[in-house]
């Protein structure tokens, strides 16, 4: 019998310091035993319990795509005892990842259609993650336009940065980066908040899915924009946190109504969570 | 199924003849409470408890259970790489379950044992127990097993089902666990017709002393969010302090945390029970707490057992009518009187601003 809880053993073979304030950083991690890697397969929007051995387990999404192979990417915000520990240790530190885990945006039955990610602060992991998958050679013409709008609260707190430069030159994408404001007159980003950016690249829901991943006040104020334009609660798909520890839908904590966000989330449309109690 | 009959007197014998082949677990009495525990002496089993205060769930699902063992010594070999904790998993009879408490490990099995993943140790622990249960002749007052699917001699999750008659006990064979434990036994003879009959009485009249009755008819039509947004969770909450002794008792409640527990440079990941009256339950790094407040807490005690095991499973409610909670709840919430408030809501669903 697999026991769900054991974690596959890795070793960080990178460190990066994403942002400015140094609380967020990206752990690249390789499996100890390569066919652990084969088991672990993954798809975008999936997360993963990082376990380090006497501190405990936190589920992070994944942000490295499974186009991306021989790695994994987990970017990370000093939060809690797990996280804090996490941005103690070093590269060549060996740890422990669990999954993948959850389910994961319906990228199949999004093909043909126009594709609009937003995004806000750390939250863009999972949609780094979605968009490395859709730019991939074998995957981008499966997709009809691809729109992103990624904020933050200022260009220092932007993640991926080398990646954002590289997306904003490419013509088979329309990215829209953001900050809430900035001291530099210069600032070759857009200011402002997500919503209201939103509301002005994004004028059209014809044939289009939007993923929603952020703050809770970013998707409160996005979503109506999003449903003006004319998209529908169906087309609306979203990642939901909640405290969690087994992430297979037993230890019983993370459940919103009768679904657990660990199982049946984190991906849920606006259609689905308009059924349940606003326990999230 | 097999019927057979061994008598009161040999009862004993038939316990130390198990011993050879079970770690034998069963009733124990210590001051006023009986709780099921390991058996060293034959003699400390006590049949004529009404019910124990803890149910045997801990057999299954340990309160404090070690789940991996590693090295944090940089130099040791596999530092930091988490390896199973060895376990017995040698054959277990519990003897004398109640048929309330076999039925909630039946109703557990739901949650640890899916077709997507499966618990290691909640899976052995179930495959490897042999379950004697012991029906009920005198069920306590706030009983009400024969309104959630249940009984006091119902022979679901068990392998033998005892009946007391008198001087001899009626055993109801059940499964191939429960044979295997008979032929271990080895005392026992086929019971005889006028037996059997005297045990059916004796079993109606139980069933017929279980006064205490809920109704769930209504549950899985009653829209989730009607229900959750139903005002009376204002009044049953009201005098719950969140100390957790109904979660803590049920015997259907698994919800667990996880921890680390270091010492020096080893350490174990262990799982305790946790309980949703608590506020760190659910609380995030972030500091938010989804059901931070009380309310949120009792609702959700009451809506996973009664509406969201329902709908999920379609097993039925996730309550066996143990009565545990009913009993030992300090401020005298019901169950009961919760269930019926579901059961009969007929509001809609509330208007979200």
């Amino acid at each position: 019998m697999d026991n769900p809880y054991l974690p596959y053993p890795v070793r960080i073979e990178e460190i990066t310091i994403e942002t400015e304030d140094r609380n967020i950083k990206s752990f690249r991690v390789v499996f100890l035993n390569p066919e652990d890697e084969e088991r672990f397969s993954y798809r975008p929007g999936q997360f993963a319990e990082l376990s380090v051995a006497g501190t405990g387990e936190c589920p992070i999404g994944i942000a490295s795509s499974p186009t991306e192979s021989g790695h994994l990417l987990f970017t990370v915000n000093k939060a809690g005892l797990v996280t804090s520990q996490l941005h103690n240790m070093q590269e060549g530190d060996v740890m422990g990842v669990r999954g993948p885990l959850g389910n994961y945006y319906p990228l199949d039955e999004m093909e043909g259609k126009n594709v609009v990610l937003i995004g806000g602060g750390f939250a863009f992991t999972t949609l780094r993650s979605t968009l490395v998958y859709m730019l991939a050679p074998e995957n981008r013409d499966r997709f009809e336009e691809i729109s992103v709008v990624y904020g933050a609260r200022d260009e220092g707190m932007l993640l991926y940065k080398s990646e954002l430069g590289a997306w904003l030159l490419r013509s088979d994408i329309q990215l829209h980066i953001t900050v809430d404001c900035s001291d530099d007159p210069f600032c070759q980003y857009h200011i402002g908040f997500v919503p209201g950016i939103t509301e002005q690249k994004i004028t059209s829901a014809e044939n289009s899915v939007a993923i929603i991943c952020g703050p809770p006040i970013m998707i409160k104020f996005t979503q109506p924009v999003l449903e003006k334009v004319g998209f529908l609660p169906e087309d609306i798909i979203m990642s939901l946190e909640n405290r969690m520890k087994c992430g297979i839908g037993m230890c019983g904590r993370c459940n919103v109504g009768a679904d657990y966000v660990c199982k049946d989330g984190p991906i849920l449309t606006l259609a689905k969570l308009n059924t349940l109690p606003k326990e999230y | 199924m097999k019927l057979l009959k061994i008598s009161k007197k040999d009862f004993s014998d038939v316990l130390n003849r198990l011993k050879d082949s079970y770690r034998l677990y069963g009733p124990v009495r210590k001051g006023n409470i009986v709780d099921f525990a390991p058996i060293e002496d034959v003699s400390d089993i006590d049949l004529s408890f009404q019910n124990s205060r803890l149910s045997p769930k801990s057999l299954f699902l340990p309160q404090s259970e070690r789940m991996f063992e590693y090295g944090l010594d940089p130099a040791g070999d596999e530092a930091h790489i988490l390896k199973e904790a060895s376990k017995d998993y040698s054959p277990k009879a519990v003897i004398g379950i109640r048929p309330c408490d076999a039925k909630a490990l039946e109703l557990v099995d739901a949650n640890f044992d899916t077709p997507e993943f499966r618990d290691p140790w909640w899976v052995k622990a179930r495959e490897t127990t042999t379950l004697v249960g012991l029906g009920c002749t005198s069920p306590c007052s706030t009983c009400f097993c024969t309104t959630v699917g249940g009984g006091p001699f119902d022979d679901a999750g068990l392998d033998v089902l005892l009946t007391e008659i008198n001087d001899a006990f009626l055993a109801r064979v059940l499964t191939e666990k429960g044979e295997k434990l008979i032929k271990a036994a080895n005392t026992f003879e086929p019971a005889e017709e006028e037996l059997v009959q005297k045990a059916t009485a004796i079993e109606q009249e139980a069933a017929g002393k279980i006064v205490s009755k809920v109704d769930t008819s209504r549950l899985a039509e009653i829209d989730t969010l009607a229900l959750h947004g139903a005002d009376f969770w204002e009044d049953v909450q009201f005098a719950c302090i969140n100390c957790g002794i109904c979660t803590y008792l049920c015997p259907t409640c698994w919800c667990f945390d996880i921890q680390d527990e270091t010492h020096g440079r080893v350490g174990c990941r262990m799982r305790n029970w946790d309980s949703c009256m608590f506020p760190l339950f659910t609380l995030h790094a972030s500091g938010h707490n989804p059901r931070g407040q009380k309310i949120q807490r009792v609702r959700q005690r009451f809506m996973h057992k009664l509406k969201y095991y329902v709908d999920t499973y379609k097993m039925g409610v996730a309550c066996v009518g143990c009565g545990r909670c009913v009993q030992h709840c300090p401020v005298n919430i019901d169950i009961r009187q919760v269930c019926r408030l579901m059961n009969e809501y007929e509001g809609k669903v509330p208007k979200v601003s």
